[in-house]
C-alpha cells in the first residue's frame, strides 16, 4: 500500500482515547484505532441484518428493499425479529457505527494535531438522525415513529409524514432548516469559485493572491470576509441546516398536532391588529 | 480539548483600509472609502467596503429596488393601505402571474400586466448583476468561475420564470411573489405532477443540495481544524503544500481512505453546489413538458410501487 510522499513522518503513535497502543495502527490507508474496530463491529452487524431482512422481505429490486419500523402497537417495546426487531437493531448499529466514526476522528485529528471540528461537525448530523429514529419515536411514544430503512421508502415516510402536518412547507423550522441549505449551497458555490477563479486566472496571468479574492468580493458586494471566515461561516450555515433540520420534524406531533399553515394564525390574532378590517385576514 | 478552536477572532488589528488590487480596473467607478466593524471582525475581515458600482451595478440595483417596490406596493395595495393590515398579513400577500386564459400574451395591468412588467425588471437586475460578475472577474484577471456559478443559479430562475412557462404556453405557470403564495404554488406543483419526491432530477437536486451541505461542513471544519497551520491561506497551500494539507489530507485518507487535494476539494465544492440548481432546473422543465406524473412515471420505471 503506498504511503503518500509525506506520509511517513506523520504516522506516529499516540492520539488514542482507549486502548493505548494496542489498536494503534493502519490498514492500507485507514486508521484502525478501538473505535475502528467497534465502528466494524456495528456497521458488518448492521448490514448482515439488512441483508437478513431483505431476505424475508418480497423484493431484491434495490430501490425498493425496504425495512420498517415496528407497529405503532409495540409502542416502545421490543419487537420480535421479524416484525420490526431488525429495524430496531440495525438502528442500534447505526447509531453505534456512527458514533464509533465519530470517536475514530477524535483519535485521528489529536495524533495529527488538529482541531475538533470535523468530529463535532459529524455529531451534529448524528444528532439529526437520531432526533428521527429515537428522540421523537420516544416523545411520541411508539418506535413505529422512526422513518424506515429504504431508498424510495424512506422518501414515502417523508412524504406521508409532511402531508399529516398539511404543508410542511409552513413549518417555521423547516423554514429556517430550507433557508440554511440553500445560503450554504450559494455560500460553498461562492467560496469554491473564488479559490478556483483565483488559482486558474485568465490564461498569460500568474495565479491570484488573497489580496485579488478580497477586491474581488468587495467589488462584487462590498464585503470579503475573508479566507478564514468563510470556513466559520460555511460550517455554522451546513451545521444549522442540520439543526434545524432535525429541530422541524421533531416539533411536529409531539409539541404540534395541528397543519402547519395554522400555526401562523398566533401572529395574526395578535391583540394589536386582529380587529383591523381588510387584507387578507380582514 | 483545552487548545482552542478558533471559533472567533479574538484579538483584531486594525490599520488602514485595503482599498484592493488596482489590475485593470477603472477606478472611478470604485469608492474611496471603507469603515470598519468590530463586530464582523469576530467571525471575519471586519472592513467594509470598498464597493464598485459601474453603470451595470447602476441599472442591476435600480431595477431590482423597481422590482422591489412593485410587489411592495401591490401588498400595499392588498392592505387597502393600512400599517397595521400590511404588517399582520405581509406573509399572505401575493402578486400573481396572469390567468391561464392570457397564455403569452399580455394582460390588462390589474390581472397579471403588472406582474409582467415586474418580473421583467427582476430579470434586468439578474442578468445585469450576472454581467457584473464577469466584468469584475476580467479586471482582476481572475477566471469566470464565479460567472459560471451564478449562472447555473440563473438557470434554475429562468425554468421557474421563463423557459417553462413559454414550453407550457402560459405565464399562469410563473411562481408569484410572495412567502405563503410560493409556498403554495411548490406543493401545489408537486400534487398536480404527481408528487415531485418521484421525479429523478428532483431527488438529484436535493442530493447535491444535502451534499453542500456535507461538503462545506467537512471543509470548514477541515481548514478551521488545521487553522492553527495556517490552512486557511489556502492559495498558499495550493501553489506551495504545507503542513496544514498534509494533515487535512491525511485526517480524511486516514478516516476514509480518500483525500482531496486543496484544490480539488473546490472543485468537488464548485460542482456539488452548481448540480444542484442543474439538475433541479432539468427536473422542472421536464415537469408538465415531457412528464405529466412522476408518480405513474416511476411506476413504468420500477421503482414506485404497482397499484394493488
Amino acid at each position: 500500500m503506498a504511503l503518500l510522499s509525506f506520509e511517513r513522518k506523520y504516522r506516529v503513535r499516540g492520539g488514542t482515547l482507549v486502548g493505548g497502543d494496542l489498536f494503534d495502527f493502519w490498514v492500507g490507508p485507514f486508521y484502525v484505532g478501538f473505535f475502528g474496530v467497534t465502528t466494524i463491529f456495528f456497521s458488518l452487524l448492521g448490514t448482515i441484518l439488512i441483508f437478513y431482512g431483505a431476505a424475508l422481505g418480497v423484493t431484491w429490486n434495490p430501490w425498493l428493499i425496504s425495512l420498517e419500523p415496528p407497529e405503532l402497537e409495540f409502542g416502545l417495546g421490543v419487537a420480535p425479529l421479524k416484525e420490526g426487531g431488525i429495524w430496531q437493531i440495525v438502528t442500534i448499529c447505526a447509531t453505534g457505527a456512527f458514533v464509533s466514526w465519530m470517536l475514530r476522528e477524535v483519535e485521528i485529528a489529536r495524533k495529527l494535531g488538529m482541531g475538533l471540528h470535523v468530529p463535532f461537525a459529524f455529531g451534529v448530523a448524528i444528532f439529526a438522525y437520531v432526533t428521527l429514529v429515537v428522540i421523537r419515536p420516544v416523545l411520541m411514544g411508539a418506535w413505529g415513529h422512526g422513518f424506515p430503512y429504504g431508498i424510495w421508502s424512506h422518501l414515502d415516510w417523508v412524504n406521508n409524514v409532511g402531508y399529516a402536518y398539511g404543508n410542511f412547507h409552513y413549518n417555521p423550522a423547516h423554514m429556517i432548516a430550507i433557508t440554511f441549505f440553500f445560503t450554504n449551497a450559494l455560500a460553498l458555490a461562492l467560496h469554491g469559485s473564488l479559490i478556483l477563479s483565483a488559482a486558474n486566472p485568465e490564461k498569460g496571468h500568474e495565479m491570484r493572491s488573497a489580496e485579488h479574492e478580497d477586491t474581488f468580493f468587495r467589488d462584487f458586494i462590498g464585503y470579503s470576509i475573508g479566507p478564514l471566515g468563510i470556513h466559520r461561516l460555511g460550517l455554522f450555515l451546513a451545521l444549522n441546516a442540520g439543526f434545524w433540520s432535525a429541530v422541524c420534524i421533531v416539533i411536529s406531533g409531539t409539541v404540534w398536532f395541528d397543519v402547519w399553515a395554522n400555526w401562523w394564525y398566533w401572529y395574526v390574532d395578535l391583540p394589536l391588529w386582529i380587529d383591523l378590517e381588510g387584507g387578507v385576514n380582514g | 480539548m483545552a487548545e482552542y478552536q478558533n471559533i472567533f477572532t479574538q484579538v483584531q488589528v486594525q490599520g488602514p483600509p485595503e482599498m484592493g488590487m488596482v489590475e485593470e480596473v477603472d477606478l472611478r467607478d470604485r469608492t474611496k472609502g471603507a469603515t470598519f466593524s468590530s463586530l464582523f471582525g469576530w467571525i471575519g475581515n471586519a472592513q467594509l467596503g470598498p464597493f464598485y458600482l459601474g453603470a451595470l451595478g447602476v441599472v442591476s440595483l435600480a431595477a431590482g429596488a423597481i422590482w422591489f417596490f412593485m410587489v411592495g406596493l401591490h401588498f400595499w395595495q392588498e392592505a387597502g393601505y393600512s400599517p397595521g393590515v400590511f404588517m399582520r398579513d405581509l406573509f399572505f400577500f401575493s402578486l400573481a402571474p396572469p390567468a391561464p386564459e392570457y397564455g403569452l400574451g399580455i394582460p390588462p395591468m390589474a390581472e397579471g400586466g403588472y406582474f409582467l412588467i415586474a418580473s421583467f425588471f427582476l430579470l434586468i437586475s439578474v442578468m445585469t448583476w450576472w454581467a457584473r460578475s464577469y466584468i469584475l472577474a476580467q479586471q482582476l484577471k481572475m477566471g469566470k468561475h464565479v460567472f459560471w456559478a451564478f449562472g447555473c443559479a440563473i438557470w434554475l430562475f429562468l425554468v421557474l420564470g421563463l423557459f417553462r412557462p413559454i414550453l407550457m404556453g402560459s405565464w399562469s405557470e410563473a411562481v408569484p411573489y410572495g412567502i405563503f403564495s410560493h409556498l403554495d404554488w411548490t406543493q401545489n406543483f408537486s400534487i398536480v405532477y404527481g408528487n415531485l419526491f418521484y421525479n429523478p432530477f428532483h431527488a438529484l437536486s436535493i442530493v447535491f443540495l444535502y451534499g453542500s451541505a456535507l461538503l462545506f461542513a467537512m471543509h470548514g471544519a477541515t481548514i478551521l481544524a488545521v487553522s492553527r497551520f495556517g490552512g486557511d491561506r489556502e492559495l498558499e497551500q495550493i501553489a506551495d503544500r504545507g503542513t496544514a494539507t498534509e494533515r487535512a489530507a491525511l485526517f480524511w485518507r486516514w478516516t476514509m481512505g480518500f483525500n482531496a487535494t486543496m484544490e480539488g476539494i473546490h472543485r468537488w465544492a464548485w460542482w456539488f453546489a452548481v448540480l444542484t440548481t442543474i439538475t433541479g432546473g432539468i427536473g422542472i422543465l421536464l415537469t408538465g413538458t415531457v412528464v405529466d406524473n412522476w408518480y405513474v412515471w416511476a411506476q413504468e420505471h420500477g421503482y414506485a410501487p404497482l397499484d394493488k
